[in-house]
């Protein structure tokens, strides 16, 4: 403990420290040397380079951040120039043909995609893969000197950018840089410096960089491009922005022949100053702002690592991780420190050993009011270091100064302490995520379940879930659903024992889809396992693309149906349709009625033809007349009018409906007596001959009587309708005379009431008195009151005795009427007499 | 803005706030300013849910009704359709699109199904070719729509035909998607009834969602208490009598349509100085009608012949408050009159707008016709001479009175005499076709195939019993001082609310032998509530029951609803 600080090197105000994180557990035959190394966030990757063992085939491996091979097999494709990690965990692998081939982490094949066609022909001479707000990106430089991008291979838009002038082969060295939004590379030819992006290339010059200080030979940029380091060949090396705008160093090294590898950067989270890393073959060196350095002699050839907050050092032997101290760190471990901090680890330290002076320093912090700065530090600090010793202590101090504070809020201690529990298991060497603190921050806890499920550490990752109470959508369920996936794709189990093993553990566990596992399956070619699968599906709607796909249509169909989404129903029936011929999709049409009326319906507006094949195929002749009835109203001409009708008249035959036969064969006689009416009337009717409704009326009001009286004869008309159409047309065209005879020609089976209000509607009071005194008793007050005799009606409703008719002769009468209000008052009363 | 939500027993501001952030978000996905092209049928529904200061406020600049051609000219970044999923509508868009991309290029477009993406329409604007136009394709679940204080609407026009006529499910799925949102936001439901096939698939449909969204269960507790659903069919006759009610009325003869309604102008042109009182408005008068307005609020569900009544109760306590003014002396009473002034005055327009509506309806109800209908409507319904050919009918439809009217008669006679007689059916059925044209042999056909009209057959009649046994016919029934829901129809009460009712109490088993005989089955449900949330019933504290209509409801029905919970204190959501 007490040597915490031994390992801390000065530079400038801030101090650097390396810890070892692993030893690594391989066993490299040849070391790191000749190899291409692609160590992106915990995973290293080896293989020899092809160029330098053409007789036997290159070997690739893949390992764990501490050393565990995941993976190994000889390399049987193309030249590789680049390897690369994904931000999920996929291995890149940039061939010189520009083929970019995908493995998941345990070296299986996953997919391959092309940097383009002029590729081909003109190999990729340097590839890069980086990483941006987009994703993973991919950067080539070919042999004809020009860049592609892509800066998303999960989405692939391939970017050509604008030629370089005067570039021949590639340039000295080059970074991808992500600005703006924009991705821009940087390289140097020479001398000269450019940027390139998607529309131009612009020369650049360094503030503060003379060209007298040479050409560019490597360059290097953060974490976060933010930063740049460049060094040249005549050993100046320049750090800045990575806009190139700001210098904070310019450095003259004097051992730059010896240069060795590439040079990341660390940042500095706290102080936001940069420094930079070199290697030489023996040597690292870290320069800082202040022009300080600091060296560490290596034994073995090495590969850096540029993190967020530090650098990894991987050798063949071990793995170190070089960062700033973090400054809370400085602050509690400092020697002689005075931080609230340092006093309280010190404190806490006294009262283990039962001494009294935990109280001296306890009081010491209490009197400048810094307790509670004093757990805050020693919760952080915990945070950041990586002995699990130092982090208890940390912890228990921290603890210990908790108990004299009264509201103090418990949510750091408490998360911390979970958290580091969490990263001490993944840091653990058998699992191997060197998390620091700060990157699991940055990481979140989403993107670490989901790392550690890529790594198939199921077990772990659930009892991550489950310890830090993640709800199970979130965490239970997708590590399942990982787990799944990667079930049913082990070929050594019969299917039934998988689809048990996948139902015991998944259960039904929310949010996990057994489609999706299904699909997978599926995917595997194991078309018999997707579809027990699928019978655990509670959704219905999800297994039917699936069954689609897998072409189990009939299943679907039921599936969708089940659902009750009539979309997906469609959806289904359309699919059958296309598929399948048609006797087959009307017969497994049949079998689903609620497709089926869907199908109708989609018919009915978009496929009338269909629609009758439907009908016939049912032998429903029912809706078949509807259908000749509904498509005889779309016909223009008489003939096919007619025509349809009949067919639609040979269908209600079929289906027994004597009444619709005889209304259409009504209809069509109809139709031909218009025909003939309008050939013998000229263009009278030709208009309203479709008119079927207005006939009656229309005939009438043309003066064509005999007609009509034909007509109702034949059609079997209610005489109280054609009463009424007679009364009708005849008030309208004001033929009283004709009106009057009619009246007489037989006693109106409607009553004369009717004759009176037509009258009054047509504003003939004097007509209508005429047939007043023809009504009968019952309607004689009402036929008083509609010609608005009130005299008329007070006599009759007296004479009926009445009380309810009296009533509303009364609320007809107005004050100059007293007369007839008296008399109708007096009625009353005798009646209430009695 | 939408106050009148909140006030009801559930507030139903929650679910209109959830819809409104839904629209909101989409909005901002698409970056810039935007003309919106609607599907003409959603823009009543959406003016429930937001006013166009909010479309606004959210770079909406234009707005166009979708229609074949080019799309008018607007100097905006995205173009949105808001559309159902129908296929006629996406051959229009795709048409827009393709006379479109000759003109401009750089406008992004975008398409917002309400309230369901389709599948189908997607394919085809795919066939179209005009798929990849679209930025975003997004879909707005608009599903149950809060209507007002206590009134919740899918505002699907077409959802009694599409159940009972064409087999067609999708309003029942959108009905059980919908549910599933309700409980969402306001719990689960733990009790569900229902009655009829309809109400039977949706419960079903709901229990298998609940299980899918197993585990991701909410903790909320319960508002509502029960869900009935009820089919549509179960009662037929309701919707076929005059509605009776003030609110019933004014649907009846100029139908209320998202909560509007529009009026004939002249009653109320306005007469102001200065202008010419001779331009009368030509303009429909649109009045928005729900309870945010007092007035309405109060005499909505009122029987119409008590709405007289209430109107003058309310004029005279008005003009007594514009009296006060001259009883105002000091300086702080006057001012408090100034500080009421506004509220008094939107009385005022308030009751003259209610005035004019009362007036307009009186000059129907007082009409012969409408008296001789009302009567004959209440002879089917008290079951007198059901068996044979009504006169009164046969007159209305020599004289051609309206198709809709007689259509309404028949089928009431229809459903009180459990069908008709082969010879009374054929002779209306060729009486109808004779005077409105043969082409109603569809129209019959399809009343036939929904069960409005049927031809008796051998089983007895048993509308009489159901009718006896449910109190359907209530001979004294007071308007004025309404005791019994029978009020609404002035002597009918509404089968399905009777239903309702009696499942509050004493509950359904009293009435086994009816519920057979109605149309579909019975069932009850119970959902598991995660522990915890049972509710500790207070003493007095009420049951809240979501009734649910599957194919329509009528304002006389949710009149009667209101009345019932007042009466048992149960509050009553339709």
């Amino acid at each position: 403990m007490a040597f915490i600080t031994a390992s801390w090197n000065p530079l400038g105000d801030a101090f650097y420290r390396s810890t070892e994180l692993y030893e690594m557990s391989w066993s490299l035959r040849d070391g790191l040397r000749d190899s291409l190394v692609a160590a992106f966030f915990m995973v290293r990757f080896q293989t020899s380079t092809p160029d330098l063992s053409p007789l036997s085939r290159p070997q690739l491996e893949i390992y764990s951040a501490s050393g565990g091979a995941f993976a190994s097999f000889p390399w049987k494709s193309g030249p590789v120039v680049q390897l690369g990690w994904t931000v999920s965990d996929e291995l890149l692998c940039i061939q010189e043909d520009g083929t970019v081939l995908i493995y998941d982490l345990f070296g299986s094949f996953k997919r391959h995609f092309s940097m383009g066609q002029e590729v081909v022909q003109s190999q990729v001479l340097e590839a890069k893969v980086f990483h941006s707000p987009y994703g993973t990106g991919i950067a080539i430089v070919t042999s004809s000197s020009r860049f592609t991008l892509a800066t998303n291979i999960d989405d692939l838009k391939l970017r050509r950018l604008p030629e370089v002038p005067g570039l021949q082969g590639k340039p000295s060295c080059w970074v991808v840089l992500t600005q703006d939004r924009q991705t821009k590379v940087l390289l140097s030819n020479g001398p000269e410096l450019f940027i390139l992006d998607n529309t131009s290339c612009t020369v650049v010059c360094p503030s503060g960089l003379s060209p007298q200080d040479g050409s560019i030979v490597h360059m290097s940029v953060s974490f976060s491009y933010k930063y740049l380091a460049l060094l040249t060949d005549t050993g100046h090396l320049w750090t800045g922005l990575s806009t190139l705008q700001v210098s904070t160093l310019l450095l003259h090294i004097h051992l730059f022949n010896q240069l060795f590898t590439c040079l990341p950067r660390c940042r500095r989270p706290k102080s936001q100053q940069p420094s930079v890393v070199l290697m030489w073959d023996r040597l690292l060196l870290v320069v800082g702002v202040c022009n300080e350095t600091i060296q560490y002699p290596i034994e073995d050839p090495c590969v850096l690592v540029g993190e967020m907050d530090g650098v990894r050092i991987i050798s063949s032997s071990n793995q170190e991780l070089l960062q700033e101290v973090p400054l809370v760190c400085q602050d509690i471990f400092k020697i002689a420190s005075m931080a609230p901090g340092a006093l309280l680890l010190e404190a806490h330290r006294e009262y283990e050993k039962s001494s009294q002076k935990a109280d001296e320093y306890l009081r010491e912090i209490k009197e400048q009011s810094m307790l509670g700065e004093a757990v805050r530090q020693c919760v952080e600090a915990a945070g950041h270091e990586y002995d699990t010793n130092t982090q208890k202590s940390l912890m228990r101090a921290a603890s210990f100064g908790k108990c004299f504070l009264t509201d103090f809020s418990p949510d750091q201690f408490v998360t911390t302490c979970r958290e580091l529990r969490v990263l001490n298991a993944v840091r653990d060497s058998s699992v191997g995520l060197p998390l620091t603190h700060t990157q699991f921050k940055q990481l979140t806890l989403q993107v670490l379940i989901d790392r550690l499920v890529y790594r198939q550490f199921y077990p772990l990752a659930i009892e991550i879930c489950r310890y830090l109470k993640i709800p199970d959508y979130q965490g239970v369920s997708r590590v399942l659903k990982h787990w799944a996936s990667c079930k049913v794709q082990q070929k050594d189990l019969t299917d039934d024992a998988i689809a048990r093993a996948v139902c015991v553990k998944v259960g039904d566990s929310p949010g996990v889809s057994y489609s999706d596992i299904a699909a997978k399956a599926y995917e595997c070619g194991r078309a018999e396992l997707a579809i027990k699968l699928l019978d655990f599906e509670a959704r219905s709607g999800e297994q039917v693309p699936l069954l689609l796909k897998m072409k189990r249509s009939q299943l679907a169909l039921s599936k969708a149906v089940e659902s009750g989404d009539t979309d997906l129903v469609y959806t289904v029936v359309s699919y059958l349709k296309n598929e399948m011929n048609r006797g087959d999709f009307f017969m497994t049409l049949r079998n689903q009625p609620v497709a089926l009326s869907l199908y109708r319906q989609f018919c009915k507006l978009q496929e009338q033809e269909t629609l009758k094949d439907l009908y016939n195929q049912d032998d429903d002749h029912q809706e078949l007349a509807n259908y000749y009835v509904t498509a005889s109203y779309r016909e223009k001409r008489l003939e096919g009018r007619l025509s349809l009708l009949q067919s639609a008249v040979d269908e209600y035959n079929k289906a027994k409906n004597e009444f619709a036969v005889k209304a259409t064969e009504d209809e069509m006689r109809l139709l031909r007596f218009q025909r003939k009416l309008d050939d013998e009337k000229g263009a009278g009717l030709l208009g309203l001959s479709l008119q079927v409704d207005t006939r009656g009326g229309t005939l009438l009001s043309l003066g064509l009587h005999k007609q009509a009286e034909q007509l109702y004869k034949d059609f079997r008309v209610p005489d109280k309708r054609y009463w009424w159409l007679k009364l009708k047309s005849l008030a309208e065209k004001e033929e009283w005379d004709e009106l009057e005879k009619f009246s007489k020609s037989k006693k109106s089976p409607i009553g004369y009431l009717a004759f009176v209000e037509v009258c009054i509607k047509c504003n003939n009071k004097y007509e209508a008195k005429k047939y007043v005194s023809k009504v009968t008793p019952e309607q004689k007050v009402k036929a008083h009151l509609a010609v608005g005799d009130l005299e008329g009606a007070a006599d009759a409703a007296i004479e009926r005795r009445n009380e309810a008719e009296m009533g509303a002769v009364l609320s007809r009468c107005s004050p100059s009427n007293s007369l007839v209000i008296e008399r109708l008052n007096r009625a009353r009363a005798a009646i209430a007499k009695k | 803005m939408a106050a009148h939500l909140s006030y009801g027993r559930v507030n139903l501001n929650i679910l209109r706030e959830a819809a409104r952030k839904e629209l909101r978000e989409f909005l901002d996905k698409c970056a810039g300013s935007k003309a919106i092209v609607w599907d003409e049928y959603l823009t009543g529904p959406f003016g429930l849910i937001a006013q166009y200061s909010l479309l606004k406020e959210h770079e909406v600049e234009k707005m166009f009704t979708l229609k074949h051609g080019r799309l008018p000219p607007a100097d905006v970044k995205n173009i949105i359709f808001f559309v159902r999923p129908r296929l006629e509508l996406m051959d229009i868009i795709a048409d827009n699109i393709t006379s479109e991309d000759r003109h401009h290029s750089s406008r992004d477009f975008h398409i917002l199904f309400v309230p369901r993406r389709s599948m189908l329409c997607e394919q085809r604007l795919k066939e179209q070719g005009v798929l990849g136009s679209f930025i975003n394709i997004d879909e707005y679940i608009l599903d149950l729509i809060p209507y007002d204080g206590d009134l919740l609407s899918m505002e699907y026009e077409s959802a009694f035909r599409e159940c009972y006529l064409e087999n067609d499910q999708t309003s029942l799925y959108h009905t059980a998607k919908g549910l599933m949102t309700l409980q969402a936001l306001y719990g689960t439901i733990p009790q569900i009834y229902g009655k009829g096939e309809c109400a039977r698939l949706v419960a079903n449909m709901m229990l298998r969602m609940k299980r899918e969204f197993a585990g991701s269960q909410n903790q909320i507790l319960p508002v509502f208490d029960t869900l009935l659903l009820l089919d549509r069919n179960v009662d037929l006759l309701t919707p076929l009598a005059t509605q009776l009610t003030y609110e019933g009325l004014i649907d009846e003869i100029y139908g209320i349509n998202n909560g509007y309604v529009k009026l004939p102008p002249e009653k109320f042109a306005q007469k102001k100085q200065g202008e010419g009182s001779k331009d009368l408005p030509t303009e429909p008068k649109k009045l928005q009608l729900n309870s945010a307005e007092e007035l309405y609020a109060e005499i909505r569900d009122k029987n119409f012949n008590a709405v007289g009544a209430a109107l003058s109760k309310k004029a005279k306590i008005i003009s007594a408050a514009f009296e006060e003014r001259h009883n105002a002396k000091t300086v702080g009473e006057i001012k408090q009159f100034v500080s009421q002034l506004p509220h008094m005055q939107a009385a005022r327009s308030s009751l003259a707008n209610h005035t004019s509506i009362a007036e307009l309806i009186k000059d129907i109800t007082t009409s012969e016709a409408f008296f001789d209908n009302l009567t004959v409507e209440q002879e089917f319904m008290t079951g007198v001479d059901t068996d044979k050919v009504n006169t009164y009918i046969e007159d209305c439809i020599a004289q051609k009175d309206p198709l809709i009217k007689i259509l309404r008669l028949v089928c009431m006679q229809s459903v009180c005499n459990n069908g008709l007689k082969h010879k009374v059916m054929d002779y209306y059925k060729r009486e109808i076709l004779q005077t409105y044209g043969y082409e109603h042999i569809l129209t019959l056909n399809n009343l036939e195939k929904a069960g409005l009209l049927k031809p008796q057959t051998g089983s007895r009649n048993n509308y009489p019993t159901i009718r006896k046994t449910l109190k359907l016919w209530m001979e004294d029934a007071n308007e004025q001082n309404p005791n019994d829901i029978s009020y609404v129809y002035s002597g009918y009460s509404p089968l399905s609310i009777r239903l309702t009712q009696i499942l509050a109490r004493p509950g359904w088993r009293s009435i086994e032998e009816v519920l057979k005989m109605l149309p579909g089955p019975h069932f009850e449900e119970r959902q598991q509530l995660p522990s915890g949330l049972h509710k500790k019933r207070q003493q007095g504290e009420n049951r809240t029951t979501l009734v649910f209509f599957l194919g329509g409801v009528t304002y006389a029905e949710i009149a009667a609803l209101r009345f019932l919970s007042q009466v048992e204190d149960s509050g009553m959501e339709a």
